[in-house]
């Protein structure tokens, strides 16, 4: 244990560059999602586009998308840059695919009487659509920001610092408590982030209880 | 880059002996297969189980949902360093990973498709004197099914995946391409062993896909058009 206190300076600093590599992807992931998903919904054939790519790109091994991107990039195979596009593409796939559902399951009668209330479409979205597919739509938020603090420790694999880096300079030095430490710090990050994103969701839609409750009984 | 790609894979000795493409392609589809035979044999009479009763759902559900946010990369190091096993044994800890990996998603898919199988459809069968025997084999399973194929397609996914991060700790496969090359920094080679991991993904991806499709029961897509 006396490592653990010796190395806080390396555990913290390798917790703050996770962070700053899966905060992005997974906020920037909602903030693109949510408007494709809807913007796609009554075009079916760019619907069934995007989600045809969001599962392709989903089947691509992570390890595999971080040495390809350089390429397609134009970065260096060392540049974070790399792993943060790859965590937001992932975060997407997953992410447009939830937001879709999300927003095809609302009910045609609501959608009917936000109109005939005198809704204009994006008052409507705004008012209606987004309160309605929202618990849904944070239900898969807290599902992408899981995987991806997992996966941002595969970026270690290429040299991108991380909390991984504890797993391959451990798996190096045959010192199981670095890797014990990254394994344990990787779950309370996930751990606290669930916790901070249903914390803003009972704060910003203290109806999400009721509308799931309502979609099982229909 | 794309030249040089061209003539990494035109190279006749890419693809003969023990480093040849077709040699470290059999590796990965071999621990792969391995790991997945292991886990389907835990996941699926366990999943018909879950799904017959309907016991034991939330812990199966809490149980995948702690593992998303585990590493795959910190327990295979963990398990490599912990039972302490030689280079030539290092086949065991990985698959003991991939298998740990590939049980959650095959579990959902069987229990979760034995759920979605209508109640009345169950009861008929039982009215109709099916034994419980009878109503798993001949009603619930191939309703369950495309369900099932589903999870399999997460699970091989998962696994192919997996298995390249594995040869950072000494396994053969694909993945030997990205880690031999990364340490000489050669880009062309990192770059061709990624692109014929992304391939068998995809290959994968498709065709269980279309497995998925074609093991659907005309019942089952009779009722979904309709639906539509």
């Amino acid at each position: 244990m006396t490592w653990v206190w010796t190395n806080r300076d390396l555990i913290v600093g390798l917790t703050a560059q996770h962070l700053l590599l899966a905060l992005p992807s997974i906020v920037l992931s909602l903030l693109l999602a949510v408007p494709l998903a809807r913007l796609t919904l009554r075009a079916p054939a760019a619907r069934r586009l995007l989600l045809g790519t969001s599962s392709v790109l989903y089947a691509i091994p992570s390890l595999a998308l971080f040495v390809v991107l350089p390429g397609v990039l134009g970065t260096g195979i060392l540049d974070p840059l790399n792993v943060l596009v790859a965590l937001t593409l992932y975060a997407m796939a997953l992410m447009v695919r939830t937001a879709s559902e999300a927003f095809a399951a609302i009910e045609p009668d609501v959608l009917l009487s936000a109109t005939a209330q005198g809704h204009g479409r994006w008052q409507r979205f705004v008012a209606v659509e987004l309160p309605q597919a929202g618990p849904a739509i944070l239900a898969g938020l807290r599902v992408v920001s899981a995987s991806t603090l997992s996966l941002v420790s595969v970026g270690a694999l290429i040299g991108v610092q991380s909390l991984g880096t504890l797993f391959t300079e451990g798996y190096a030095r045959g010192f199981l408590l670095e890797i014990a430490v990254g394994i344990v710090a990787t779950v309370l990050l996930a751990v606290a982030l669930d916790l901070l994103i249903l914390g803003i969701g009972r704060a910003t839609m203290p109806w999400a209880g009721i509308v799931q409750r309502a979609g099982a009984v229909a | 880059m794309i030249a040089a790609l061209a003539q990494w894979f035109g190279d006749a000795s890419r693809w003969a002996g023990a480093d040849g493409i077709p040699q470290r392609l059999v590796e990965h589809l071999a621990y792969s297969a391995l790991a997945l035979a292991i886990a389907a044999l835990i996941a699926v009479p366990l999943g018909l189980w879950i799904g017959h009763t309907g016991k034991g759902e939330r812990i199966v559900v809490l149980l995948s949902s702690g593992l998303r946010s585990l590493p795959t990369l910190g327990l295979l190091t963990f398990l490599v360093i912990v039972l302490d096993v030689s280079l030539g044994q290092v086949l065991i800890p990985v698959t003991v990973v991939l298998t740990i990996l590939a049980v959650p998603p095959l579990l959902a898919g069987c229990y979760s498709g034995l759920q979605a199988v209508p109640r009345e459809v169950v009861q008929a069968a039982v009215a109709g004197g099916h034994s419980t025997t009878q109503v798993v084999t001949a009603v619930e399973l191939p309703n369950a099914l495309p369900m099932m194929i589903a999870g399999l397609r997460s699970a091989a996914l998962q696994v192919l995946a997996t298995t390249s991060v594995a040869a950072y700790v000494g396994l053969g496969g694909l993945g030997r391409y990205l880690f031999d090359a990364l340490g000489v920094q050669d880009y062309t080679k990192m770059l061709a062993g990624a692109l014929l991991i992304c391939a068998l993904a995809l290959l994968t991806d498709g065709l269980l896909a279309l497995l998925q499709r074609l093991l659907t029961p005309a019942g089952v897509r009779l009722e979904r058009a309709r639906n539509h």
